[in-house]
Order: structure tokens, then C-alpha cells, then sequence
């Protein structure tokens, strides 16, 4: 059944923050970063409010902040943290920690470029850091999908078989700081949705005493990882029935990937992030102009849906694939994926690569609509293009 | 060395039962051992408190000698030792 919604004005921020009151984790430890920032000050508000139970943890800095999730998470508690950019990257030990160790912590990273040159805005370069860290990896196109996709990270990393923590992300200032329509979901009813946290093997139960973190060499440490390769597969195998789930109450749908106008389409563009609304607009736009054009927006990068991709990119004449990341003397992240995936279609589309909004450079509808029109007009070209750079 | 377990055999997570280190004797790692003289020893205590590896041994309140299954021979106790009643001797002295 549909729960009863309540219309309000929020910024992506604020709504990573109701859904973490309305989950009301029993631990949140983190460190203040912008764009990041107000994720934390409106959850400790409503912490200082007395509206949830949380023991907010100040630590002094985010390698802290993950140590002490860990911490935390490990004793038995149901643990959420924020950050972005550089504070992720000063994490990045711990944040492999945290996946290994299998604790299901859920973050929010408000995307912001890594430093250098030192920059406060958007991209995606701190995230995509991590995709091999063993975490779950949600993005989100505006508000209402932090405010959705974080309740169901916490229900998904928690799940039996999975036990891995979640990186729910919302691109920095675009949509951490803009004001949205988000639809809330009624507290009891988030409440019932992520259910009672029932921890693995929590160090505070002495009844059964349990290591963690012990030295692990040639002879397990394999083994170990292999277990973080199927729990992946397992979250894959979990995932469209805790979607479902919360299809259920909200209404709306989640899948690992979006199809926008795209089934009937000659020309497509994958993307994530908020970038995937520009292209929609587009996409009407020129649908409008009787263009075959269409939008494969990907939800879930980890674990990378290999064959939805494949599946709805096959037969298409022309895909361009845009990237809000370098990576420096290779293909862009989500180019190199996408590419990688589509080598076992039937009818393989021409592929283009893109770099897009570095250091928040904005991404306009004429930046999509150049990538169709070249597409359409069959304008293509060796390497990556970029988009919006002064050439 | 007990058989290796396959991937679906182990516990998640690196986890192992607690207290799984006194099987691990770090005794084998020592290049000096720690000697006690127990006439010039007050038992003030003081290399028990120091001791990473829980290695001296205390019974009724004094000190008896050192556990070396697991004395790694760092040489705290003999160091913090006030009455100098502990001195470490290289391990080749006491090997035939
Ligand atoms: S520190 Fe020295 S005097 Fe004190 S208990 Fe140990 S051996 Fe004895
Ligand atoms: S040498 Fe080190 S390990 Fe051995 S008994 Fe002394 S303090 Fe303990």
C-alpha cells in the first residue's frame, strides 16, 4: 500500500538527513567537508532536538570517522556517516576496512572534485576513487532519490548474505544544496521498512566472543576477498526485491538502471547523477524535433549491472557515454564499463566518450544535444571529447 | 598445520573466535631472555604492568619468572625494572 507523503521544499542535504533521522541510526560519527556540510548539521540538529537516538560521534577528521564507524558498526550498532571529496580520500584506508570486515554502514557523499587544484564543487572524481573498495555504490539524479535510495541502502547493506556498507551519492551543490519537491515518507512507515538492525557477530555480545580484524596472509586472505566477490553478486541477486519493497509504499520505481525514452531509440546517452535530468529535458526536446534519442541513466555503479546494460544498449546505432571523471592515461570510468559490458552484444552500438562538469563546471542541454547531434550526424571521433572545456 | 579451509568454510569478514592468539607463540620470535633474580626483585610490579605479551608471572603477589611460550624478549620488563633485577641474556646461551 501507498503511505500518505508529505510534500516539502528541501535541499538533497536536508533530505539525506530526514532519512537518516527516520532511520535513526544508533551511531553517526563524522567530520564536517564541504558540500557535505549540511548533511551532518541538519542531522545533529535534529540529534540535538532529541528527535532520534543517535550517539553523534565529533571526531577530528574523516580517516577518524570511518575508524570509529567501524568501531561501532563491529560492537553491533546500525552506523551512517557523510562526507565528500577529499575527506572520502583521506577515509580510503578505512573505507576498505569497512567493506572487508563486512560491516553494513551507509554513507552519503555529497560529490565534490579532488583536489588539486583545490575545488569545492562537483564531480565524481572522489567516488569513483572507491569502486574498488568493496562498497556498494548508489547515484542519485535530485533529492528525491537520496531521500528514497538511502533508506534503501540501509535495508539492502544490512541484508543477510550481503553485509556490505552502501555510498549513497548525491552530486555536491547541485543537489546537496538545491531546494526540491521531495515526497517523505511517513517515520513509523520508514521505520518498518528498514526494520529492527540485527548485527552479525557484534563485539558486544560476550556470550560469543568474536576477533575482528586479525592478521589474515597468503593462506585466507584470498579466501576472504572471494567472499566480497560473492557478496556483490549477492547484493546483485537481492537487490529487486528490497526495490520492490519500497516500490510498495512510495509508489515510484528503482532499478539498477533508468530507461528514459529509450526503448524505441537509435541514439542514446548513459550517464548518472543529476546530469541524467539535463539529458531528459533533452531528450523531450528533441524527441520533440522527431529525433530518436533516449537516456540510459545508471542507479547502481557497484555492483555495475553488466547485462541490464548490455541488454538495453543492444542494437542501438550510436552511444555516447558521459563521464563527470577522468581517469588519466586510460578511459573514463563509466566509458571503460559500459565498453566493457557491451562486448557480447549482438549488434554492438559506435561508442564516444565524453568528460563532462569537472570541478562543477556545468553541464548544459546544449552539451547533450551536441553529443546526440554528433551521434546522429555520425560525427565520430578517436580518444575521449569533452564537453563545456575551452579547447 | 591444521588442513585449509575453501572459501564457504571460514567465517565473513576476516572474523575468527576470540582468544585465538594463544595458539601463536611469540616465544619463537626471542633473541634475548628476560632473566629474573628473584633476591634483588622488591615485586613492585612494575615489568607486569609494562609487559606487552602478559608474560611474567606473578603468584601471590610475586613475581616467579617469565612465561616464554610467549615473552618475545622486547626487554620493557628488564628496562623499567628500578632494581635492576632482570637482565636480559642472548637466547644462543641457553640453546645446546
Ligand atoms: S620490575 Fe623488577 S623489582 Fe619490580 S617486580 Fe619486576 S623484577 Fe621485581
Ligand atoms: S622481555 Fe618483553 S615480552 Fe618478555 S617478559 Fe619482558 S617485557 Fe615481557
Amino acid at each position: 500500500m501507498i503511505a500518505e507523503k508529505t510534500l516539502v521544499a528541501i535541499t538533497g542535504a536536508m533530505a539525506s538527513a530526514h532519512a537518516m533521522r527516520q532511520i535513526n541510526p544508533d551511531v553517526v560519527a563524522a567530520y564536517p567537508i564541504t558540500p557535505q556540510t549540511p548533511i551532518m548539521m541538519n542531522f545533529t540538529q535534529f540529534a540535538a532536538d532529541g528527535l532520534v537516538d543517535t550517539e553523534v560521534v565529533t571526531v577530528e577528521s574523516e580517516h577518524s570517522a570511518m575508524s570509529a564507524c567501524v568501531g561501532a558498526a563491529a560492537a553491533g550498532a546500525r552506523v551512517m556517516t557523510a562526507t565528500a571529496a577529499n575527506g572520502l580520500a583521506l577515509m580510503h584506508e578505512i573505507v576498505y576496512i569497512a567493506a572487508s570486515t563486512r560491516l553494513p554502514i551507509v554513507m552519503s557523499i555529497a560529490n565534490r572534485a579532488l583536489s588539486g587544484p583545490i575545488n569545492i564543487h562537483c564531480d565524481h572524481s572522489d567516488t569513483m576513487a572507491e569502486r574498488d573498495s568493496g562498497w556498494i555504490q548508489i547515484f542519485c539524479e535530485n533529492a528525491q532519490e537520496v531521500y528514497e535510495s538511502t533508506i534503501l541502502a540501509m535495508k539492502w547493506a544490512e541484508k543477510e548474505n550481503v553485509l556490505l556498507p552502501v555510498m549513497v551519492n548525491q552530486d555536491g551543490f547541485i543537489i546537496s544544496h538545491a531546494v526540491e519537491n521531495v515526497e517523505l515518507l511517513p517515520d513509523d512507515v520508514v521505520k518498518e521498512f528498514v526494520g529492527e538492525h540485527i548485527p552479525h557477530a557484534p563485539l558486544l555480545d560476550v556470550e560469543h566472543p568474536v576477533t575482528y580484524g586479525p592478521l589474515d596472509l597468503y593462506d585466507y586472505y584470498f579466501e576472504h576477498k572471494r567472499q566480497q566477490i560473492e557478496a556483490m553478486k549477492e547484493a546483485e541477486k537481492v537487490f529487486p526485491q528490497i526495490a520492490a519493497e519500497l516500490s510498495e509504499i512510495t509508489g515510484n520505481e528503482y532499478d539498477f538502471i533508468e530507461s528514459y525514452k529509450l526503448d524505441d531509440a537509435e541514439y542514446a546517452i548513459v550517464t548518472l547523477g543529476s546530469s541524467a535530468g539535463t539529458v531528459k529535458y533533452v531528450v523531450d526536446e528533441m524527441r520533440g524535433e522527431g529525433k530518436k534519442v533516449g537516456l540510459l541513466k545508471i542507479r547502481v555503479f557497484r555492483p555495475f549491472p553488466v547485462k541490464r546494460i548490455a541488454e538495453a544498449l543492444d542494437g542501438k546505432k550510436a552511444v555516447a557515454v558521459l563521464d563527470r571523471s577522468a581517469s588519466f592515461g586510460a578511459e573514463a570510468p563509466i566509458y571503460s564499463e559500459v565498453k566493457s559490458a557491451l562486448y557480447t552484444v549482438k549488434e554492438r552500438p559506435i561508442l564516444q566518450s565524453y568528460v563532462y562538469g569537472l570541478g562543477g563546471r556545468d553541464f548544459t542541454p546544449e552539451h547533450a544535444r551536441t553529443a546526440f547531434e554528433r551521434l546522429i550526424k555520425g560525427e565520430f571521433f578517436e580518444g575521449e571529447g569533452y564537453l563545456g572545456l575551452r579547447e | 598445520m591444521a588442513e585449509l579451509k575453501t572459501w564457504k568454510e571460514i567465517p565473513i569478514g576476516g572474523l575468527t573466535e576470540a582468544g585465538s592468539s594463544t595458539r601463536f607463540l611469540t616465544g619463537n620470535w626471542r633473541v634475548e631472555r628476560p632473566i629474573l633474580n628473584t633476591e634483588k626483585c622488591i615485586n613492585c610490579l612494575l615489568c607486569w604492568v609494562v609487559c606487552p605479551d602478559m608474560s611474567i608471572v606473578v603468584e601471590d603477589g610475586k613475581v616467579t619468572g617469565m612465561d616464554l611460550d610467549y615473552c618475545k624478549g622486547c626487554g620493557a620488563c628488564a628496562a623499567i625494572c628500578p632494581v635492576k633485577a632482570i637482565t636480559m641474556e642472548p637466547e644462543t646461551k641457553f640453546q645446546r
